[in-house]
């Protein structure tokens, strides 16, 4: 089992004390499952697998350039922007990915059981899973060293001056790095809250007000050996050459991954991409969602089989004598649409009360069974 | 926090959009009347770039020399392979044709094929703090620098570290063989080193009322050089210390094995140069002093003219117009994917 889950009631707290998650209804148990713990697992699955993609390719890019460097395993890129990378540049945005990430809304997802199928056959993150987000940051890897390689190991800037130093490459790597991964976030992000937003667009620009700042003078002079590449981000970021290559760097990354993404929502639809297409059928005409009907659970007399020091209602059910109409509404002159089941009316055979404490209401025009068949239909052959 | 309501429902959570997951959001997804008209357009727009790049490009002339046995260099080639010549002067000749006028401003580049500037040991070998001026550096150079900080005399070297002593030290006068005879062609030497490297980051130490040499008195030149770091520019005395062009030039390491740094910029003022370069021939005659043998690699020359883009190197041009076509092919694709399988989500019934 993944988890434990207490129940906590008159038996005591010990379930409570030794369980992962303890609520006070067992109905609590739907949403735990359908809700929070699909969305749980949707959420660690996509921080996993981004997580590694982000830095499996940080990492293959010097693999790359130790060919170049004569394998003395010189960094590619500034020695603070390393640091800085998994703190500053890409932690928050993922931090908002994994806390706020959901594909469907809670409603979708308590009405749609089968989207908690993917979580049974621990579809999202598995040995295949890593293997393709490891070749991803391969490709990845490859043209984030090489594009910029090609563009400017022999060329220079427009006015003559030096740009394919090793600062300059160091800075057009990390810039192109950076854009290739946060647009890489964008497509894996399924919900854009404004915390999210921030996250990800605050992250650039303090990628880029860290980098002047340390590529400054003032910087420069209080540490000069600390902080060596004084200009660089001056020198070189105004040549167009180099915005050039970053754009092609970020199309050569990004494109193939949404090429693949729209050439399987095509071919073979996951349940998700069902689920969703749904969802923005639903909002584009708005009808009410198919409201799923509580009414089937009219007896609340099932609520008694638990306790297996009576008798119990064993000969109640078996009878069918509480799926009667009482005579009440019978008289009402409404007439048998169907699936219309027994309301619960003070006058019938329940016990007097329900076992979700709410009104049971016979409002049951638009009334769908799923596929998943989890609520029976009972046909009342006595009406 | 707010106060503890008393009563059953005592402890629960807010009911706000925040703490119960329903902050209003944006909710993408990949449909065909998003993705298929991005790609038409992306495949329009790097089309667009690469015709434009080409034509940019296509515009730059670029000459390059191999000169390491050219003409007559072969002879201080094999000069050169003795070290114990290292301090006599060799001379050589290498001539060239060129075509095409070049119009415009010429940059002359020395081109090295081979050097392995970028290897980790060489580049942590200097002291960014003796060449920004600090003077407590210059008697007493970082630890990075061994073995090049201190001369066998125990004497500390100024500029220290390997990079510094390995500098370019090949010097060359170019001479275009007009009808009338050889016309030297006149090059600029100052302003080829980044604004921010000349003025802020390679000082010399501050002088006072001394003189350049006494500053730097109590100090040796690296183990390889000829001249020692005040003396490097006899020409312009505001050209030598650690602000040297040359030297700064040099000290900006290059990423790759294969690099080229500038020389020099064609000075414009005089026939026959006022244009650019004129067709025909020329002759470089170099002072060769550095040895490539050690490391199997080449020495070459490159001139060539420049736009807003840059030199001639045609791979950004090309690989925008080979991403175009890509980038269309996919979006046909996809468009008959979509058209066959996925139209009006006939897909996606569950």
């Amino acid at each position: 089992a993944h988890i434990g889950v207490g129940i906590s009631g008159q038996e005591g707290m010990q379930a409570v004390l030794s369980s992962d998650y303890s609520f006070a209804q067992f109905r609590f148990l739907q949403r735990l499952l359908l809700v929070h713990g699909r969305w749980s697992y949707l959420r660690m699955c996509k921080f996993l697998r981004y997580f590694f993609y982000k830095n499996f390719t940080f990492t293959f890019v010097h693999f790359w350039f130790a060919f170049f460097c004569g394998f003395s395993a010189q960094t590619v890129y500034d020695e603070w922007f390393i640091t800085l990378y998994n703190l500053v540049y890409t932690a928050l945005p993922v931090l908002g990915m994994s806390l706020f990430d959901q594909d469907v809304n809670d409603v979708w997802s308590f009405q749609q059981p089968q989207l908690y199928v993917p979580g049974q056959l621990n579809l999202y993150f598995s040995k295949k899973a890593f293997f393709k987000c490891a070749l991803h940051s391969c490709y990845s890897s490859m043209v984030l060293f090489f594009i910029p390689y090609a563009a400017m190991h022999d060329t220079v800037r427009g006015d003559g001056k030096d740009v394919a130093d090793y600062q300059s490459f160091a800075l057009l790597t990390q810039t192109c790095l950076l854009f290739a991964v946060t647009i890489q976030l964008c497509l894996e992000m399924s919900y854009w809250t404004a915390v999210n937003t921030f996250f990800v667009l605050g992250s650039l620009v303090m990628y880029f007000a860290v980098t002047f700042t340390m590529y400054s003078n003032g910087m420069f002079l209080m540490s000069p050996s600390a902080f060596p590449f004084i200009g660089t981000a001056r020198n070189s970021l105004n040549q167009p050459n180099i915005w050039l290559t970053i754009l092609l760097t970020s199309i050569l990354c990004v494109l193939p991954v949404v090429t693949y993404r729209f050439l399987f929502i095509q071919l073979c639809p996951t349940i998700n991409d069902k689920i969703m297409f749904k969802v923005r059928q639903a909002k584009a005409s708005p009808a009410p969602p198919p409201r799923r009907t509580r009414i089937r659970r009219t007896s609340s007399r099932r609520s008694g089989y638990a306790f297996s020091h009576a008798q119990g209602y064993g000969d109640l059910v078996t009878s069918g004598r509480f799926l009667r109409r009482p005579a009440l509404s019978r008289s009402s002159g409404l007439t048998n649409a169907g699936r219309t089941t027994t309301g619960f009316s003070p006058m019938g055979r329940s016990a007097g009360y329900s076992p979700t404490g709410r009104p049971q209401n016979a409002k049951v025009s638009d009334v769908e069974v799923t596929s998943l068949q989890m609520y029976r239909t009972i046909t009342d052959p006595s009406l | 926090m707010g106060k503890v309501k008393p009563g059953p429902l005592a402890r629960r959570p807010d009911n706000s959009a925040f703490k119960q997951q329903r902050l209003p959001a944006w909710s993408p997804m990949l449909t065909a009347n998003t993705v298929l008209p991005f790609f038409y357009f992306m495949a329009l727009i790097c089309m667009l770039l690469g015709v434009w790049l080409l034509l940019t490009v296509q515009s730059t002339e670029e000459l390059k020399l191999d000169y390491t046995e050219a003409g007559t260099c072969n002879l201080c080639f094999e000069k050169r392979k003795n070290v114990s010549n290292a301090a006599q002067p060799c001379i050589c000749t290498a001539v060239f044709n060129i075509k095409k006028a070049f119009k415009g401003d010429v940059f002359f580049y020395y081109g090295l094929i081979n050097f392995h500037q970028n290897l980790r040991r060489y580049m942590d070998s200097r002291d960014d703090a003796q060449m920004v001026g600090r003077k407590n550096n210059l008697k007493s150079p970082s630890s990075y620098c061994m073995p090049f900080d201190k001369n066998k005399n125990g004497v500390p070297i100024a500029p220290c570290g390997a990079v510094a002593n390995s500098i370019f030290n090949d010097s060359f006068t170019l001479s275009y063989m007009a009808s009338s005879g050889s016309v030297h062609v006149p090059l600029l030497r100052k302003g080829i080193s980044w604004y921010t490297d000349k003025n802020i980051k390679y000082r010399n130490p501050s002088t006072e009322n001394m003189t350049l040499p006494q500053v730097f008195e109590g100090t040796a030149p690296p183990l390889y050089w000829q001249k020692p770091v005040y003396d490097l520019d006899p020409l312009d005395k505001n050209n030598n210390g650690f602000i040297n062009d040359d030297l700064i030039v040099w000290m900006r390491e290059a990423a790759f094995p294969n690099f080229k740094k500038l020389y020099g910029v064609l000075h414009r003022a005089n026939k026959p140069f006022v244009n650019g370069l004129p067709a025909g021939n020329y002759s470089v005659e170099i002072s060769y002093n550095f040895p490539v043998q050690y490391f199997r690699g080449r020495k070459e020359v490159v001139l060539t003219t420049l736009t807003w883009f840059g030199g001639q190197n045609h791979f950004l041009p090309i690989a925008y117009l080979v991403t175009s076509c890509l980038i269309q092919l996919i979006a046909i694709l996809l468009t008959v994917f979509w058209f066959k399988f996925g139209k009006n989500g006939q897909n996606m019934e569950e």
